[in-house]
């Protein structure tokens, strides 16, 4: 098949640590069959061919922490189509956007001995604060098997198959016994679906990494969370991991102080 | 004076993001430096604070590639910080998913990121249209190292089941009987690979490097040892202050490593070979004696073949845990967190991924800091660049920035930690 007739796929990285692109080659199974269907037009990861712009489809992974990224990033949208970002950097501010919360010199000053070679802003952003955003799969990392969903249905020109309920949901699928009733301390209530329910299937609770689902009820879980023994402190560390800056978990973490 | 530059603005198929300079006078290599421009994320800064519970979560984001030896270098330093020890069927479970993240990883960049320099193909997917079966069985293997990370580790990036003290749940022998039979198809189909690598034209260059590894009293290096080197290092992982120095440089997010006393040193596969051939199965020998290896490759365009041999040997030893595999009583041995302060290194496939520690008596980290492999290789690579570049400057710039390129792929940089990668730009005139 000719490149004309095919789709233009553009991968963009920004800072994030690489997971959620690297799904795309772990679609061992699918790679070569969707390299047949799609042209691979821009992916550094895994090509040295960098083919110009416009793009039918571009992924986005990470966050926007650099005054050099926030400019990139209109770039990219300009060139595009359509824009998905893939992750909870791109997201949310994944992990990164601890420094929100945080003042951005000493954490400069923490890791290097010259903080005048260090060019960084003081927040780390998710895409949808700089530019338009077509679509946002969350995870951390994403799911391989709805980020194939996902590129089907832009292809297809059809809204994704992506449920927005919670993990709960996926634990009763799995017939997962509910890790809360057993005094373990959960997130899965307020997380959105994804993972598979991975945590409480492997005896532990889950830890959010999904990010918040459609609409979450974070003070009753709160609420519940205190009734187990949890502290605020614990209940405010738990929020503030991968999506930390994601609207209900920043308000629920404020909540619980600092 | 005749001065020229030869730039590469973002290069390919390394995880990260990177830029290369050269710089060429009166037909001399002047300068060679790997610009890292991947944004920091500070995590040592934000660990402060954070509960000994939420490490093994937090530091798998450093790298999507290699989540596990961040993982396992900070809970050996947390067990190491509280007293507490991990052995038996536990131990050989975390040497077991390291060897996933061994195949994973080796497989991604033999296969996908590196065999194409030799065979001149810009990608995996192009090579697969000339070397369908090999980028087939590349892939195939790939994907066995990730069904060991599912299995133990419920998925392939950030595994959520690794704990201080072990795993939150181990695998019952029945599913890692199932798991046995796809790791022995895969391990022919490694057997085949590490063959066919063999094969490809190697420019003919050695390098003298100083090689620095973990080494082991019986086993291939993986989660303990002490730290050694070819030149006489020799200590143990907690006094690697006293023999090693981080260097912070205008042109890179990621910190620079370098022995006191002598400088540039190699991490990685060929080090970990040349300094540990006597601890690999007879059988993983002799594939690497027929892949036209000796016990020391100082060759880094080989390196290729290095990583297709310990995919062969991450099977064999997956192979062998299984086959003794006695589910443990328990999932996790008790840890008590106390003051302290604690060490862990482990084998990342990249090389040594070394971190310290220090904890409040309640568990709370109070410092932390994180060496991962490709900041402790840059000034090497950048020597390399140096030495590469210099056997080809009478050629047109487009070849001197393929081979630069392609040498910077030997390392299988991963900038993903808080370091990223490259630019080539060559000046010269």
């Amino acid at each position: 098949m000719s490149d004309r007739t095919r789709p233009r796929l553009a991968v963009w990285k920004f800072a994030s640590c690489d997971g959620c692109q690297l799904s795309l080659l772990d679609l061992e199974d699918e790679l070569l069959t969707l390299a047949a269907e799609i042209e691979i037009a821009n992916f550094p990861e895994a090509s040295s061919v960098f083919s110009e712009g416009p793009y039918d489809l571009s992924l986005v992974e990470g966050s926007i922490t650099t005054a050099h990224d926030a400019e990139r990033i209109h770039k990219v949208r300009e060139q595009s189509k359509a824009l998905i970002t893939i992750g909870a950097c791109a997201t949310s501010g994944g992990i990164q956007a601890l420094r929100n919360f945080a003042d951005v010199n000493d954490f400069i000053s923490a890791v290097y001995a010259s903080p005048q070679y260090i060019n960084t802003l003081a927040t780390s952003t998710p895409i949808s604060a700089h530019v338009k955003v077509d679509y946002e799969l969350q995870g951390c990392p994403i799911n391989k098997a709805q980020l194939a969903e996902v590129i089907s249905a832009f292809l297809a020109g059809r809204k994704p198959n992506i449920a927005a309920y919670s993990v709960c949901v996926e634990c009763k699928l799995r017939g997962t016994n509910c890790v809360m009733v057993q005094g373990v301390p959960c997130l899965g209530p307020v997380t959105h679906a994804g993972c598979g329910a991975i945590c409480p299937a492997f005896r532990r609770g889950c830890y959010g990494c999904f990010g918040p689902m459609e609409t979450p009820n974070t003070p009753a879980l709160s609420q519940e969370w205190l009734a187990h023994g949890a502290t605020p402190l614990d209940i405010s560390r738990a929020f503030r991991t991968f999506n930390a800056a994601s609207a209900p978990f920043l308000k629920e973490s404020e909540a619980h102080g600092d | 004076m005749a001065t020229k530059s030869i730039l590469v603005d973002y290069l390919a198929r390394v995880e990260g993001e990177g830029a290369l300079d050269l710089e060429i006078t009166d037909g001399q290599v002047t300068s060679a430096q790997l610009k890292i421009f991947e944004p920091p994320r500070f995590f040592e800064a934000f660990l402060r604070g954070r509960s000994y519970t939420e490490v093994a979560d937090i530091v798998a984001r450093i790298c999507g590639i290699c989540p596990i030896a961040y993982q396992m270098s900070a809970m050996h330093a947390i067990e190491d910080a509280f007293g507490a020890k991990v052995e038996g069927q536990l131990r050989a479970l975390r040497r077991l998913i390291y060897c996933g993240e061994w195949i994973e990883s080796h497989g991604l960049h033999v296969v996908m990121l590196h065999a194409p320099d030799f065979l001149g193909f810009p990608d995996g997917i192009a090579m697969a249209r000339d070397h369908g079966a090999l980028v087939k069985n590349g892939l195939a293997i790939k994907k066995a190292g990730n069904e060991i990370m599912q299995v133990l580790g419920g998925r392939e990036i950030h595994p959520v089941s690794v704990k201080a003290g072990g795993f939150h749940r181990v695998p019952t022998r029945t599913e890692l009987a199932a798991l046995a039979e796809k790791l022995k198809r895969a391990r022919d189909l490694a057997v085949t690979q590490a063959r066919w690598v063999a094969t490809f034209p190697f420019p003919d260059i050695e390098r003298d490097y100083e090689f620095v590894s973990l080494r082991h009293p019986d086993e291939y290096p993986f989660n303990e040892g002490r730290l050694v080197s070819n030149r006489g290092l020799d200590i143990d992982i907690a006094d690697y202050d006293s023999e090693f120095e981080e260097r912070h440089v205008a042109h890179s997010t990621a910190l620079h490593s370098v022995l006191k006393r002598r400088g540039n040193y190699l991490v990685g596969p060929l080090a970990r070979y040349a300094l540990n051939f006597d601890r690999l199965p007879a059988s993983v020998q002799a594939l690497a004696r027929e892949s036209g290896l000796g016990p020391v490759c100082r060759n880094p365009f080989r390196s290729i073949v290095v990583r297709a041999v310990e995919i062969v040997y991450a099977f064999e030893e997956a192979l062998r845990i299984i086959a003794e595999y006695e589910p443990p009583a328990a999932a996790s041995v008790t840890i008590e967190p106390r003051a302290g302060v604690g060490f862990g290194c482990t084998e990342a496939p990249r090389g040594l991924c070394w971190h310290r520690y220090e904890f409040e008596a309640d568990g709370a980290i109070k410092t932390a800091r994180i060496v991962p492999p490709t900041s402790q290789n840059q000034p090497t690579i950048e020597d390399d660049l140096r030495a590469v570049a210099s056997t080809v400057l009478d050629q047109p710039d487009d070849t001197i920035r393929h081979l630069c390129e392609q040498s910077i792929r030997n390392f299988d940089p991963c900038i993903s930690c808080s370091t990223h990668f490259l630019k080539l730009s060559i000046r010269r005139s």
